[in-house]
């Protein structure tokens, strides 16, 4: 027999005031299976736990209903008291009386009357309420780190300082992503090699970091604290053992002509390569689409010239597993190309570039060693024309938003090439420039001002080409909208960042939400910007939004602070309050047909297929499951269920229809 | 004759409508008291048979409300119910249930005042269309008829 203890706070004045307490004490009392009911002050003060841990003592009640204020104030509050007097929390249910009756309602008897109704209803589910204990799941204190661009080696370096064990998975040869692309980096101009490679180096060398290179996220299982991931290790086609990056294997490849990814494809590479000299790890692979052996079954010179015999042609991918408590991705961003911009000849015309070739054009490690050189003759380029917002804010071209880092390094390209050539001239045009940003503004200022860059705002409107020049036609709409024709030798189009490549692909890997652009979408906007709606896996970098370095650094250190905060339990605890599927007695086992539609609504893959089987091992029934660790108790699978055989512990079905029996009872 | 005054439950979610109801108190905004507030996750973890529940006890009325689309807690929770309400809505048209009874809404954490409004005119549209009792006759086991 239920002998439940009713709590009525005055709060002050906050209920006290509107609703009559001693009458709904009084009335309530009478509730079938009510043994206390008293009202007082102040419920959530020391002596108003005092009296309700007292009670519980003395009147052996079996559950407890607390009308005070909302549940989202003090629900833990008072469970908490309750497990002090030996009650089980769960056993403890809240009648919202303030935010919901009180505080909303003049003083009347139709107030009271409603503090009666939603009292009679919570003690008739609390009836109902059955003990429950926190789910506990341990924690594998291993990070895996997707990406090792800026981003991800920050996040890795981060983690593995803080003394955990970091796992990276990088899809290239090297680490390094864009940043190590990039000629200087604004506002400073510090070279951009110079402060990325060291932080490289330290990645590899690191005691708790483990590197996979020209490796992918082939799965993902598990939940937080409790991920198993397959990785799959791309064939390399070298022992990297033994390979000791000497190099003699990429000067003897007889395939030369292969376009240079590392270099924007403004130069060649060989079919053994290391994308680019400063790569870590410093060891070649072969690349399979263009070596003459895979293609056409001989050649092995490679193989003739390895000093260490380290080459492996008949290696396959592997598929390694590992196990990890938190993921932070950071799989970066990557730039519209050729095809997106036939107005401007990009493409078509050899002078027309994007931000990223420009870059490596600028680098003293690119193609011309550092030369501002035309790509089509090779002349130096004497007016250059740098377009800002190429594809960006473009609803047109179906990409909204602004890609952010593009005002700021073409005022940085604009500068790099005055450095470079003096009596040059750079155009600039911009729809708005966005310096936001820790002296951005006076880096923009400073292409104008002092590096004599000539800004335009307006929009270009076509490109072609002219006795070698490229004509480049605008308006300036500062100047009433009036035409501009400039005579260009080289254009430099500042292309729309869009999300990686796979962006989507890996999402529904991983279950985490993407945005229409395949950006990943973080938890809260603002509260929660590092964090997925997957709980324990967590985002850094351009992967999220486009970003520049300095806002990478930061999210992927913020990144790894949540991962180092979550590993420095050894043990989640969770509230219990999730799905269970029945389980009955022989020959039905479970009222669960097996038909799986509730793994349809599932967010969170909780559900699992579970083999009921005989003494001989025959399977009777298959049923659903639910996996403690990942069901996060929304319900969808409760109301979907069609024979009724799963239920959601603390709103199971018979709690709530008591609710609405007693709601109904005399309203 | 004292006027109508309709029973409404409302089936709200913990996370979106329940903690903007809770607002509404905060902000002290005043609004009828013929609602009685059932708490869910997720609206997604409402079954359509609470709604009937609710009718043969006697309500004339009812409101499902929890977050906006794409802010549900759970990713997705809303949508089913929202789909589900779509079908559910038809077959109670099919049925002959007076399907103006049910109002379904989303109220996020931030509108306070709007949750104040929906019970507003929830209670007063409800009030137009009188006490439900052509359903209560229905339901009620005293009134079964008991054949042979």
């Amino acid at each position: 027999m239920a002998r439940i203890g009713v709590f009525i706070c005055h709060c002050g004045e906050n209920i006290g005031e509107t609703v009559d307490c001693t009458k709904l004490a009084e009335v309530t009392s009478r509730f079938p299976g009510v043994v206390k009911s008293v009202d007082y002050k102040y419920m959530c003060s020391e002596p108003g736990q005092t009296l309700i841990k007292e009670a519980i003592k003395e009147n052996r009640l079996t559950g407890v209903v607390v009308a005070a204020c909302s549940p989202r104030m003090h629900e833990s509050t008072f469970r908490k008291t309750c497990s002090e007097a030996g009650l089980n929390p769960f056993l403890c249910e809240i009648a919202n009386l303030r935010e919901h009756c009180s505080w909303v309602h003049e003083k009347s008897e139709e107030a009271t009357n409603k503090a009666i109704d939603i009292v009679r209803a919570l003690v008739e589910k609390v009836k109902l309420n059955e003990p429950l204990y926190p789910i506990k799941v341990p924690v594998t204190k291993t990070a895996l780190v997707i990406g090792g661009g800026v981003a991800g080696i920050q996040a890795a370096l981060d983690i593995a300082n803080g003394g955990h064990k970091v796992i990276l998975v990088e899809k290239n040869p090297s680490i390094g992503g864009h940043m190590s692309q990039l000629s200087e980096t604004f506002p400073t101009l510090d070279c951009s090699q110079c402060i990325l490679t060291p932080r490289m180096v330290e990645l590899a060398q690191h005691p708790n970091i483990t590197l996979y290179s020209y490796a992918e996220l082939e799965s993902l299982d598990g939940f937080i604290g409790n991920f198993k991931v397959k990785i799959r290790k791309k064939a390399k086609s070298i022992d990297e053992n033994l390979c000791t990056g000497c190099g003699l294997c990429t000067t003897k490849c007889p395939v030369k002509k292969i376009p240079n990814e590392f270099d924007e494809n403004l130069s060649y590479r060989k079919a053994i390569y290391v994308p680019f000299p400063q790569a870590v790890p410093n060891k070649p692979v072969i690349d399979r689409e263009n070596c003459t052996y895979y293609l056409k079954g001989k050649c092995k010179i490679c193989e003739r010239f390895c000093p260490t015999q380290a080459i492996r042609f008949d290696q396959q991918d592997e598929i390694i597993e590992v196990e990890a408590g938190a993921i932070v991705l950071a799989t970066g961003f990557d730039i519209k190309r050729a095809d997106f911009f036939p107005e401007y000849g990009f493409g078509k015309y050899k002078d027309v570039i994007d931000g990223l070739q420009f870059e490596r054009i600028a680098s003293a490690s690119g193609p011309t060693l550092g030369e501002i050189r035309r790509l089509s003759d090779g002349k130096i380029p004497k007016k250059v024309v740098f377009i800002a917002c190429a594809g960006s804010r473009d609803p047109a071209k179906g990409i909204e938003y602004c890609s952010k880092i593009c005002c700021m390094y073409t005022a940085k390209h604009a500068i790099l090439y005055k450095h470079k050539i003096h009596d040059g001239q750079a155009y600039v045009f911009y729809m708005d420039i966005r310096a936001g940003g820790k002296n951005y503004d006076e880096f923009t200022r400073r292409a104008i001002e002092e590096e004599g860059a000539k800004y335009i705002r307006g929009r270009v409107s076509r490109i072609y080409e002219r006795d070698g020049k490229l004509i480049v036609v605008g308006a300036d709409t500062l100047m009433n909208a009036r035409p501009v024709v400039i005579e260009a030798d080289m254009v430099v189009l500042a292309t729309a960042g869009v999300a990686s490549p796979g962006s989507e692909e890996l999402a529904q890997k991983l279950h985490v939400a993407y945005d229409q652009y395949k950006f990943f979408t973080e938890a809260h906007p603002k509260l929660r910007p590092v964090e997925t709606n997957t709980a324990g896996i967590f985002l850094a970098g351009a992967c999220q939004s486009i970003k520049d370095i300095p806002e990478s650094v930061s999210q992927a250190s913020g990144a790894a602070a949540k991962v180092c905060g979550l590993f420095s339990q050894n043990e989640l605890t969770r509230d219990p309050l999730i799905a269970v599927v029945n389980r009955t007695a022989p020959p039905l086992y479970s009222t669960c047909v097996g038909c799986f539609l509730c793994q349809s609504v599932c967010p969170y893959q909780a559900i699992e297929k579970e083999e009921i089987k005989a003494k001989d091992g025959s399977v009777i029934k298959i049923i659903a499951k639910i996996n403690p660790g990942l069901c996060q108790g929304c319900g969808s699978c409760v109301a979907l269920c069609r024979t009724k055989s799963i239920d959601l512990l603390g709103y199971t079905n018979r709690q709530i229809y008591a609710e609405v029996d007693a709601i109904l009872n005399t309203l | 004759m004292d006027e109508f005054e309709p029973k409404i439950v409302a089936f709200v979610c913990n996370w979106c409508t329940y903690a903007g109801a809770d607002l509404t108190g905060t902000s002290r905004i005043k609004y009828a008291p013929n609602v009685r507030i059932i708490r869910f996750p997720c609206t997604g973890r409402i079954d359509f048979m609470f709604i009937l529940k609710a009718f043969a006890r006697g309500a004339d009325g009812i409101i499902v409300s929890g977050c906006h689309p794409n802010d549900c807690h759970y990713t997705s929770g809303n949508f089913h119910a929202r789909r589900r309400w779509i079908v559910f809505r038809s077959l109670l048209d099919f049925l002959g249930i007076d399907v103006r009874r049910i109002t379904f809404s989303w109220v996020s954490a931030a509108e306070g005042a709007k949750w104040a409004d929906l019970v507003n005119q929830t209670t007063a549209e409800i009030r137009k269309l009188g006490p439900y009792t052509s359903y209560h006759k229905i339901s009620k086991p005293e009134e079964e008829v008991i054949y042979g």
